[in-house]
């Protein structure tokens, strides 16, 4: 193994925030210019998942754990086929990967789909300017002459726009089961979903997010799962209209993080920004139905307004133990419940995967 | 679940004497853990025999109980108190054994008494390696191949289908006692007839050997409603073969992805679910380098060292929320104090690196073999945190106060490439520094790592900070290299030697450049929450968030580092005491230390704690943001005294005794003269710094002499030397490392050695109380035993002794602690030693005489006066009771340790005996100690030539108590002249049976070897020491101390002891 030099010469690289604020580091991947929304991920573990969970399209992710790539990547963790983060911010990238599945750099990772990113910055002063002042957008350059005048009027103007449409898969794909006949509408599906209603003997059609309720139910499936997403729910609005009428259809549904929001807003409720929402692996949700409390991979900077819920529609089911947040709901009279946690994990703890068991369940009844 | 309204009153077994695998963190997680339970509004009742410890305060617990931890005891303490509950999971392994026998009897289940914490069903389930393994299986965790056997053939037959190498492990035993790796049948065999022997219930698990692997920690909780979480996960940089103890351990993991990660955690998850553990629980795992298999390697049901170390590195109060979920509490029902908004259901993250090291005792038994192994060797052990691997390890390094500094601090250049592929393969205390030779001889990554099994992301981290030592050397110190640099923790002084600087150039140009430490929280949550607790630590580059305070007057209050033999829990006791006495008097209190066994760096003892190392350095980094208004450094050990020039250096006031009166006790003309002042007498001696100068000065005091260094601890390198070989021998063991201080030389006197701890406020002084060392002057006043109040010295003698003390204090002006040796002879009392600082025997005494000394002694620091705080000066009344500390050894874990005593300190812990009477007192600190006696009433006596007259009327009475006494030729020959009927046995190199088929014929009970003058390695007393330490026969090498132990034999018919609240001893 060739050892590389510690202090080698690498470009400057500054992260400009909304409020002024200027993190100078080192630059990383691509040296490419980009504008986006800066988040924190608290995860320690799973950098390549987050890297590639289709969520973060729309948003910079920075990792408040200090030491990224120690174990480098292998893309049979990936979650989707490449990374979604307009940039990346840590505050050291391991010099070489050690691990026996490791096929490649995250450096070189970076570079090959171009995703530019900082390092060596305070990433823990950055993470406490986000839980303060809020999520703000943010710029990564190189450029060393940067007037501050001239960006922050961009950045203020910067909004993250429909990026549900980037994610989604072009076309309808099928993995073979013997099981239950699952339709996936993909919003930015981590392919974990996918994976863990397959793995339990599901056969799963994953559809592009703009399919018609029509075209879905057209094919009779014995459930729906709608995915988690990149953005605001409220851009989905042709989306919304597609899922109210999966509403009605009586078919068992189970929803994930931008899946749970957008039949909210089907049904009627609103929801809302959070200050800078839960992304990390160590969020205690508690199921209101037991009292049981579990730990929950978590990525999303909305939230179900449960002020707005009509309860003879719906009603909590799960709520966040830390900030009292809704977390999950149960829909009246209906085979559907959603969630705003990850119970597909990847990264993060595995503890409610049984919710994918519960679906089953729910769907060999209601068959 | 709300908490149990059943439950209120609860009785917390301790953990004992601090041994090797069994130290301060249960001191730190009782402590806790009895803090959590007072809140709740519960009784507490406390059984621990350790006085050292803090949570034997009558501030912890309601009922304080200093009595040796067994069955007979506890039972008569709950049919006494009367709790309702027990919670056994907080003391270690010894108070898990111990409620599970009791619950084999039944004795819980007859007097109504429940098990908190953990049931016994649970206990047995991880800790019989028959039921675990068979729990593993039903739940499909994967296990390594093994056998439980309970004799040698079956283990012989069972690795023949196995294999070679494999694992022994005896159940129930402490930091794996006993264990080890065999590679062939003949280490088999001799190790496994040990272990059979040590373990409890006489089982040992054979298993196969994962050496090599991966291992990983995982600290889970779980409450009644069966919610679990992890801590923390851990990996330990040296794979497995060493012993979690002694390895050097990483937090969070750093080299497993998120799938690993996960897999464990939800094993770890799955396994405290089945085995329906409400509390904590500690899950090791071996972890395939090259795949996902893995093996769970054991299963602690209980807090334990990781639990201690997992807390302090993530924040998370592990044995606190243990104690709520004892009492019922769901973990979303208790909230985490650091955030004070999250709960106690939630993961810690971390967003930064926590490295331990542990703190190996080879500097204290140089005749040990160094290897580390699955048998724990280490006293204690060294955080350190920072946002880099490379810097938390810089600053783990020199947290250990073993004179390294960086890696260049083992020298191994003068290793040829083989030998150091060879010294590669040792696992020893070493093994990064040989590590970082490698790299510097340009070995590839590749081979260090067949060689040594670590991960290639630490070598490549050792790599990094190699570089930056070639890059110092070679490039100029620009800013940036500079910074670089001090990114990667590297001390100024280590800078300035690889550059040609000075360290206050270094410094200068940091200052210059603004290249300052900045500190950072540990918040239990990235950062993702507002924390309100200040638990710092320190990171170059970044923004600084400790909080600038300076509503109140600040004093910084320096700990006592890592534990080692001679300097223990005691001086956390002290540390602690005196934080809590300043706060009281309205300061803010800021602690730095690097301990994280200790209750001192609990994030609520002090208003602020800094987790960080105690040099200069670091300590100035603080000074330079608080600036306190005063230190203290003399409760903090010789850790914190040395820090003293430093502190003043810095513009730091030292609170009490001034550093000049320091020196003044230390410089020996200094001391001189204040002695000639006072007229206070003094064994003859001579300062020298040469061998030569030393004989010399032998010569004209005439041998026995003793001979040591200043300026050290617990009697480091200090021998008594009876000719000028031995001084020779001495001076160079000394000068092995270089001494900026003289060498002092002064005539051995054996007389009555007595110790007093007093406080002195510049005008009075106040004495608690006398004590009075078992054993005759020579050896180390730590390993002696001690009787309080002073029982066989005149009250001429104890005036004297009075009288002394406060002329010293005064001379001194001493302003607080003082402790004070004298040798009695006769009437004559002479000084030996005089330290102006809090001691060892500090929390012993105040805990017998009810006086506490801590606060006292702070309260005279901040300008009160002794008798405005309601004592007469001078020396207080004697109590009612007799108390008698007892030292502990862990010489059955230190393979080639030298056990026999002398001035030199070689105990881990100590343990009480209190009682009414003398021999009630003696026997219990006896039985507390884990002399259990007799079992086959053989005993063996080999005793020098001085002391073979003495030695006849010991064996008269031990043979009156019906012992067989076997003897060596010459020992035997004076015993049957004076009519002791022992038996004549062959020397160790005469043919069999010999002295060593007796002792591993497992027949003996002890062993009495005076061993004659010198380091005498070679020789047959070591060899037989050795042996009978190492198969758990009680050996005794003073014959004061076998006096004591005859006469706590003679009086065992006490069937019931009298058990003494120590909370009710009132201050008088």
């Amino acid at each position: 193994m060739n050892r590389k030099g510690t202090t080698g010469e690498r470009m400057k690289a500054f992260l400009i925030l909304e409020d002024g604020t200027v993190f100078t580091g080192t630059s990383i991947g691509s040296s490419r210019e980009i504008i986006s929304e800066i988040v924190f991920n608290t995860s320690m573990t799973g950098y390549l998942e987050v890297l590639t969970d289709p969520s973060y399209a729309g948003q910079a992710v920075c990792m408040t754990y200090p030491l990224i790539g120690n174990y480098g990547i292998c893309h049979a963790d990936q979650e989707s086929l490449r990374p979604w983060p307009d940039g990346y911010i840590v505050r050291e990238l391991s010099r070489i990967p050690s691990n026996f599945r490791s096929e490649d750099s995250i450096q070189n990772f970076l570079v090959q789909y171009d995703i530019p990113g900082i390092a060596g910055i305070d990433t823990r002063a950055l993470t406490k300017i986000l839980r303060e002042k809020g999520t703000m957008n943010g710029m990564i350059t190189t450029n060393e002459n940067f007037a501050l005048d001239e960006i922050i009027p961009k950045l203020k103007a910067y909004t993250t726009g429909k990026v549900v449409e980037r994610v989604t898969c072009k076309a309808k794909k099928v993995l073979k089961g013997k099981g239950s006949k699952v339709a996936l509408m993909d919003f930015g599906a981590k392919n974990n979903i996918a994976r863990s209603l397959h793995e339990r003997g599901c056969q799963v059609t994953i559809y592009p997010a703009l399919t018609s309720a029509e075209e879905i139910l057209r094919e009779q499936p014995d459930g729906i799962m709608l995915s988690n997403g990149p953005g605001d729910p409220k851009e989905c609005a042709s989306i919304i209209e597609e899922i109210k009428k999966l509403y009605e259809s009586n078919i068992p549904i189970f929803a994930i993080c931008l899946g749970h929001q957008l039949m909210a807003l089907a049904t009627g409720a609103d929801t809302k920004k959070m200050k800078y929402g839960h992304r990390g692996g160590n969020h205690p949700v508690k199921d209101l139905e037991n009292g049981r409390v579990y730990i929950s991979s978590q990525n999303h900077g909305y939230m179900v307004d449960t002020a707005t819920l009509d309860p003879n529609v719906a009603v909590p089911a799960f709520e966040n133990v830390n900030d009292k947040t809704n977390e999950g709901l149960k829909y009246i009279g209906k085979n559907i419940f959603t969630v705003q946690f990850h119970p597909e994990a990847c990264p993060g703890p595995q503890d409610s995967s049984y919710l994918f068991d519960r679906f089953l369940k729910m769907m060999e009844v209601t068959e | 679940m709300p908490k149990n309204p059943e439950i209120k009153k609860v009785l917390v077994i301790g953990s004992g004497p601090i041994i090797i695998g069994q130290a301060a963190e249960f001191d730190y997680a009782g402590t806790q853990a009895c803090r959590s339970l007072k809140e709740e509004g519960i009784e507490v009742v406390l059984l621990n025999s350790n006085p050292a410890t803090i949570m034997t305060d009558k501030d912890i617990a309601d009922r304080v109980y200093i009595e040796p931890l067994t069955v007979e005891v506890v039972e008569q303490l709950i049919l006494k108190e009367k709790p309702d509950s027990v919670l056994p999971t907080l003391g270690g392994q010894a108070g898990l054994n111990l409620a599970m026998e009791l619950d084999e009897r039944g004795f819980f289940a007859e007097h109504n008494v429940r098990l908190i914490g953990t049931t016994s069903e649970t206990i047995k389930k991880a800790e019989d390696r028959l039921e675990f393994k068979s729990t593993m299986e039903k739940i499909g965790e994967p296990v390594a191949a093994s056998l439980v056997v309970e004799n040698v053939a079956d283990g012989v037959a069972f690795t023949n289908t196995i294999g070679y190498p494999v694992v022994l492990r005896p159940a129930y035993t402490l930091g794996g006692s006993g264990g080890g790796i065999a590679r062939n049948e003949e280490e088999l065999v001799e190790i496994l007839e040990n272990g059979l022997r040590l373990s409890r219930v006489g089982q040992v698990l054979v298993e196969r050997c994962i050496a090599g692997w991966k291992e990983i920690e995982y600290e889970v909780m779980r409450d009644s409603a069966g919610n679990c979480i992890t801590v923390c996960n851990m990996e330990n940089i040296d794979p497995v073969g060493v012993h979690t103890g002694d390895s050097i351990v990483v937090a969070p993991s750093q080299t497993l992805g998120d799938k690993e990660y996960q897999m464990l955690r939800t094993s770890a998850l799955n396994i405290i679910s089945e085995l329906n553990i409400t509390g904590g629980c500690n899950v090791q795992y071996a972890l395939h380098p090259e795949s996902f298999e893995y093996c769970v390697i054991e299963v602690n049901p209980r807090v334990s060292r990781s639990s201690a170390l997992a807390s302090k590195a993530t924040g998370y109060p592990i044995a606190k929320v243990a104690a709520k979920i004892a009492l019922g509490y769901t973990l979303d029902e208790i909230p985490n104090a650091i955030t004070g908004k999250t709960y106690a259901s939630f993961e810690p993250m971390l967003d930064y690196c926590v490295v331990k090291i542990p703190r190996l005792p080879f500097d204290k038994f140089i005749s040990a073999k160094r290897t580390l192994t699955t048998q724990m060797k280490a006293t204690g052990e060294v955080m350190s945190i920072c946002s880099n691997f490379e810097g938390a390890l810089m600053k783990a390094i020199r947290s250990l106060e073993q004179h390294v500094d960086s890696l260049m601090s083992y020298d191994f250049t003068e290793l040829t490439r083989e030998d150091l592929l060879e010294q590669l393969a040792v696992v020893d205390d070493r093994r990064i520094w040989v590590i970082a030779e490698a790299i510097r001889r340009e070995i590839s990554y590749e081979e260090i790592h067949e060689i040594t099994k670590i991960d290639i992301w630490f070598i490549d981290k050792i790599a990094v900070l190699v570089e930056m030592e070639q890059q110092l050397q070679t490039n100029e110190l620009t800013a940036e290299l500079l910074r670089e640099a001090k990114r990667l923790e590297f001390p100024d002084h280590v800078i300035a030697g690889l550059t040609g600087m000075t360290a206050e150039e270094v410094k200068a140009k940091r200052k210059e450049q603004g290249i300052l430490a900045a500190y950072k929280m540990v918040d239990t949550c990235a950062a993702e929450f507002a924390a309100a607790t200040p638990y710092y630590y320190s990171v170059y580059g970044g923004e600084n968030e400790a909080v600038q305070t300076r509503d109140r007057k600040k004093v910084l209050v320096l700990g006592s580092g890592p534990i080692r033999i001679g300097q223990g829990i005691e001086f956390d006791f002290c540390s602690v005491h005196c934080t809590w006495a300043f706060s009281q008097e309205g300061y803010e209190t800021i602690i730095v230390n690097n301990n994280p066994e200790t209750v001192s760096t609990d994030f609520d003892i002090a208003d602020k704690l800094y987790f960080e190392p105690l040099t200069p350095e670091d300590v100035e980094n603080i000074v330079d943001i608080e600036q306190p208004d005063g230190a203290v450094v003399q409760f903090g050990g010789q850790t914190a005294i040395k820090l003293t020039e430093a502190l003043i250096r810095m513009g730091v006031k030292i609170l009490g005794t001034s550093a000049e009166n320091v020196d003044a006790a230390e410089d020996r003309e200094l001391f001189d003269e204040i002695l000639e002042q006072c007229r206070i007498p003094r064994p003859q001696g001579h300062t020298v710094f040469t061998a030569e100068e030393a004989k010399k000065a032998a010569g004209e005091l005439g041998y026995p002499v003793l001979v040591r260094p200043s300026y050290v601890l617990g009697g480091q390198g200090m021998q008594i030397a009876i000719s000028d070989q031995d001084i020779d021998e001495f001076i160079g063991i000394i000068n092995r490392i270089a001494q900026e201080h003289p060498i002092l030389v002064d005539k051995y006197l054996q007389g009555k050695e007595i110790e007093v701890d007093a406080v002195c406020d510049g005008e009075d002084i106040l004495i608690p109380g006398i004590m009075e060392h078992i054993e005759r002057a020579g050896i180390h006043s730590g390993d002696s035993i001690s009787v309080y109040p002073a029982q066989t010295i005149s009250d001429t003698a104890k005036a004297t002794i009075e009288d002394y003390t406060r002329k010293l204090a005064k001379s001194l002006h001493v302003i607080g602690m003082i402790n004070i040796q004298f040798i009695v002879c006769k009437e004559d009392v002479y000084v030996i030693e005089v330290n102006p600082r809090s001691s060892r025997t500090v929390p012993y005494i105040s805990k017998v005489t009810g006086i506490p000394i801590v606060p006292l002694a702070t309260k005279v620091i901040l300008g009160h006066k002794i008798k405005e705080l309601g004592y007469k000066p001078g020396l207080q009344p004697e109590a009612d009771y007799i108390a008698i500390k007892m030292p502990v050894f862990s010489f059955e874990k230190i393979r080639g340790a030298d056990i026999s005593l002398g001035p030199e300190m070689k105990s881990t812990g100590e343990c009480l005996g209190i009682a009414k009477t003398f021999n009630e007192a003696l026997y219990k600190a006896f039985l507390g100690a884990g002399v259990n006696l007799p079992r086959h009433k053989n005993m063996i006596m080999t005793v020098k030539d001085e002391d073979k007259q003495d030695a006849v009327e010991i064996a008269r009475r031990f043979e009156a108590l019906g012992y067989k006494i076997y003897a060596t030729r010459s020992t035997a020959r004076v015993l049957k002249e004076h009519g002791v009927n022992a038996i004549r046995t062959n020397k160790i190199e005469q043919s069999s049976p010999n002295l060593m088929d007796l002792i591993l014929g497992h027949k003996i009970d002890l062993v009495i070897d005076t061993p004659s003058q010198g380091v005498e390695k070679a020789k047959d007393g070591f060899i037989i020491r050795r042996n009978a330490i190492e198969t758990g026969v009680n050996v005794l090498t003073s014959l004061d101390t076998a006096t004591a132990l005859v006469t706590s034999l003679e009086n065992t018919d006490l069937n019931r002891l009298t058990l003494i609240d120590i909370a009710r001893i009132a201050g008088r």
